[in-house]
């Protein structure tokens, strides 16, 4: 039995000890939003926070992740997608096919909550997620509106 | 915070695919399809749809419009990012004369197209046709509606209906002042015959088409909310993982199941064809777990042995070959190289690419001796279902496809189904029961769709005043038409290994007039399996073209775009677009200090397209593409932001194979596994895009795929104007670009 906080709620799961968070969240708790596009921490779409910070839940074990630590998915952002990152994709119809952008958002809101105002450079550095159908040059504008709008270190 | 004990698989109910407007509609569609059963259960519920009562009625296949007013567009094409559920339900509205702020819209199935006498047309989306093949039907699907709904109208106040107008899904007798809407008129006009005579507006009066508009199905992906094909959820639903005969053409010799049969959740283990072997297991995790353990051993049959060098001879043959087919030939090229002056030539080559969808492949499927329903992302459900029943051993009537938003296509999830083939075989192992098939991305790597793997020799006579007198293109390689679509080769070739050579046609057309001239094409066809990859056969033509265009130009003293310009005469749409980015990139001033310039146009797709494409590259042999200006003149523009947000998202699909991407064959298998060996690109390399969109009329092309063509040859030209190296065998990543 594995305990898990996911989004404010506590959760009792039956998976196997080296189980990837990812497939917990996916499959145990059907929380879908999270994504499976490599498997092996390259492309990013099944970002994650785990106590505020993004990591790739393909690659943690769901063993090696606490009870206490909090973990947020793209269900848990906000409530009505209403985090700056969120309002900020929406104004720049940021998505393509949509299936990069649960993790790119998780990415994003994640280095605005570190650095709230991060340069180009810095945006293009942290942000290494794949996406392909090439909504990149969006995902950048989305970030420095998110940024703008003085909220970005929020959630 | 609240504890959740639920015991531990009893997944959350996950949020419906189906917009609830589908609930009326599947009713409604059931009865006109003679009543049959759709089976349509919603994901996590359980529960099949019920007829609800008072749903309204459709008003013509095409529309169904509410009593609260809410329009609903029924989309046949598929949505993969691309916008094309957006354009479609723009145009449908348009016609319609309904408020934008209430259209929704919803997927028809291709067993209600089957059944309705293909009323809504062909399912197919791919080579940049959804909306310019179905633009008409869908128009006049729209405008026949907003007939009916004026007739009501008008017949209910006793008026005839050429009094009345319609705006904004308001009808109004100005006459007499009186107004009505759609919604309390929708279920009259349903009970009216079709209008006979349909006009269409003038695209110049447009107000819905044609403008800037957001898309429709942005919200939930924003929230996670967006069910993909992955996403899936049935009630009482297994998972399967699968492994497929690393080479093409081996088979299944034994495999052990015993070994992994007690492993956590398993539940069985079978072979899938002659080819494949697959684990169904309660959770897909536990599935691929098991699969990973389970010895296979293959009979890796005849290409074993085939290695990328292996292919690469091949072809080289091919470059020299007596035999080949002819695609375009005017004059006399060999007596024009004879006569030359100067003589230029030159070999390129272009490797294999996997299509890389964000998504990997996946189906779930339900099989019964019966019936069998299938629920995929496709961007052909017609061809799916007719993938299904195949593999179902049932007739398409006692089949069903659902069509499951895509996570990315770009000619993957088309032409061909093998992944819903695989998706039936399992299920058939377990009746009744449905299976959800995910592809690991290992999977997926090494079982794509191919782009084709092509050589091409060009050999070019120049006068001695520089001028183009002669062109030979032999291109030796692959046909995807040939590996998967033998039914549309004409007379043994390949039109579409010609894309952008045509020398006429409203397709792809070469843009050059060139006195001498032959392309042709020596079909080689290796064993791993080509496919339709965003761009087609576009993508190598333009580099083979347009690279070598500026060699010429180089070769001949001359500005490579004045050397273009002087061919161009008879070409005057393909030339505005080369013009337009010339000037926007400010071709004939200095670039900055230490950025280079280069250029490249060509026509495909129905659509003219140009790049030119600012660089720099470091003394360490650092490629950085700073800018790049693309200009399209696909006819219509159907939603100017969502073109310039298709041409950026193609040029980093393009630029992302023209400068990392390599599947490379050894022992008979593609050795590229992950994103970690197939490298693409991402955000650090993303350079600025800025689009002209200059639509000239009366034609309709595509905006998906055309521009994708032209920044690789844009950026490889400018590479060379920066480093005096020709880069030819792609990717880019094979070219040392340190300077010496
Ligand atoms: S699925 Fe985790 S990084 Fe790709
Ligand atoms: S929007 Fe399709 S992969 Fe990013």
């Amino acid at each position: 039995m594995v305990r898990l906080n996911v989004n404010g709620t506590l959760r009792e799961v039956e998976a196997e000890p080296d189980t990837p968070l990812l497939w917990v969240l996916r499959e145990q708790i059907g929380l879908t939003g999270t994504k499976y596009g490599c498997g092996i921490a390259q492309c990013g779409a099944c970002t994650v926070h785990l106590d505020g910070t993004a990591v790739r839940s393909c690659s943690v074990p769901v063993s090696a992740v606490a009870a206490e630590q909090k973990i947020v998915t793209i269900e848990g952002l906000s409530a009505g997608a209403d985090h700056p990152v969120q309002k900020a994709w929406a104004a720049l119809d940021v998505p393509q096919c949509g299936f990069c952008q649960s993790g790119m958002i998780m990415a994003s809101a994640a280095l605005l909550a570190q650095n709230p105002h991060p340069s180009e450079s810095e945006i293009r550095a942290e942000i290494t997620n794949i996406c392909r159908c090439g909504t990149y040059n969006r995902v950048l504008a989305g970030i420095q509106r998110a940024a703008e709008s003085g909220q970005g270190s929020r959630g | 915070m609240s504890i959740d004990t639920r015991p531990g698989s009893a997944p959350a109910p996950a949020p419906s695919p189906v917009r609830p407007s589908r609930r009326g509609f599947l009713a409604g569609a059931a009865a006109a399809a003679g009543g049959f059963s759709l089976g349509f259960h919603l994901p996590g519920t359980g529960e099949a749809i019920a007829a609800p009562a008072g749903a309204a009625p459709e008003v013509n296949a095409w529309v169904v419009v509410r009593p609260d007013e809410t329009v609903v567009i029924r989309i046949a094409r598929s949505e993969m990012g691309q916008g094309t559920l957006t354009g479609l339900a723009q145009l449908a509205a348009e016609e319609l004369g309904c408020d934008w702020a209430r259209v929704t819209t919803e997927y028809p199935t291709p067993g209600q197209n089957l059944a309705r006498a293909r009323v809504w047309g062909d399912f197919s989306t791919g080579g940049s046709r959804g909306i310019r093949e179905s633009h008409e039907l869908v128009r006049k699907g729209g405008a026949a509606a907003r007939m009916m709904l004026i007739e009501a109208a008008a017949q209910g106040w006793g008026v005839p209906a050429s009094s009345c107008r319609a705006e904004k899904g308001v009808i109004t007798h100005a006459e007499s002042g009186r107004t009505t809407t759609y919604g309390s008129v929708a279920a009259e006009a349903a009970k009216l015959p079709p209008p006979k005579d349909v006009v269409l507006k003038d695209p110049k009066d447009w107000t819905i088409a044609g403008q800037p508009l957001k898309r429709l199905d942005t919200r939930p992906k924003l929230d996670g909310s967006q069910i993909y094909g992955m996403d899936l959820s049935l009630p009482g639903m297994l998972n399967a993982a699968i492994r497929d005969c690393p080479v093409t053409g081996g088979t299944v010799k034994s495999f052990e199941a015993e070994a992994v049969s007690g492993m956590p959740g398993v539940k069985r283990v079978v072979q899938v064809g002659e080819t494949g072997v697959a684990v169904i297991a309660d959770t897909f995790w536990r599935a691929k777990t098991a699969l990973d353990a389970l010895p296979i051993v293959w009979d890796e049959g005849p290409n074993a042995g085939v290695s990328s060098a292996s292919i690469a001879a091949v072809l080289r043959e091919g470059l020299d070959a007596p035999e080949a087919y002819i695609g375009n030939k005017a004059g006399d090229v060999e007596a024009a190289l004879k006569g030359a002056e100067r003589v230029v030539e030159a070999v390129y080559s272009v490797p294999f690419q996997n299509h890389a969808t964000m998504e990997p492949m996946n189906a779930t499927a339900r099989w019964t001796p019966e019936r069998c329903e299938v629920w995929t992302p496709t961007q052909n459900g017609e061809a799916a279902l007719a993938a299904t029943a195949e593999a179902a051993g049932l007739s398409a009537a006692k089949c069903e496809v659902y069509k499951i938003h895509l996570g990315g296509g770009f000619g993957r999830r088309g032409a061909t189904h093998d992944w819903v083939r695989q998706a039936v075989l399992i299920a058939k192992e377990m009746p009744d029961t449905p299976i959800k098939l995910i592809w690991t991305r290992e999977e997926d790597m090494t079982h794509g769709r191919y782009h084709p793997i092509t050589q091409c020799r060009l050999r070019a006579a120049l006068d001695r005043n520089g001028d183009l007198t002669g062109l030979h293109m032999r291109i030796s390689g692959q046909s995807i038409l040939a590996a998967i679509m033998p039914q549309r080769m004409v007379n043994g070739r390949d039109p579409v290994t010609f894309q952008g050579l045509n020398p006429s046609g409203p397709e792809a057309t070469l843009g050059y007039a060139i006195p001498n001239i032959l392309v042709d094409h020596a079909m080689r066809n290796p064993h791993i399996i080509p496919g339709f990859w965003r761009g087609v056969n576009m993508n190598p033509n333009a580099i083979y073209l347009e690279c070598f265009m500026d060699e010429l130009a180089h070769a001949a003293g001359q500005d490579p775009l004045a050397f273009r310009r002087k061919l161009m005469a008879n070409h005057p749409k393909h030339r505005a677009v080369l013009d337009a980015v010339a000037d926007k990139i400010g071709w004939s001033t200095k670039p900055p200090e230490g950025v280079a310039r280069g250029i490249a146009q060509m026509m495909g797709f129905g659509s003219y397209v140009a790049a030119a494409a600012e660089v720099s590259v470091s003394p360490d042999g650092k490629l950085k593409v700073h800018r790049i200006v693309a200009a399209t003149d696909p006819g219509y523009a159907l939603n100017p932001q969502q073109i310039d947000a298709q041409i950026a998202g193609s040029f980093v699909y393009g630029l992302s194979a023209a400068l990392h991407g390599a599947c490379t064959v050894k022992d008979g298998r593609i050795e590229q596994t992950n994103f970690d060996t197939y490298p693409v690109m991402r955000l650090d390399e993303m350079p600025a895009v800025e689009t002209i969109i200059m639509p000239s009329g009366g034609f309709w092309g595509g905006v998906g795929e055309p521009t994708i063509a032209v920044a690789a040859p844009a950026v490889l030209n400018a590479v060379f104007a920066a480093t005096g190296k020709r880069v030819r065998d792609l990717p880019l990543a094979n070219t040392d670009l340190r300077r010496a």
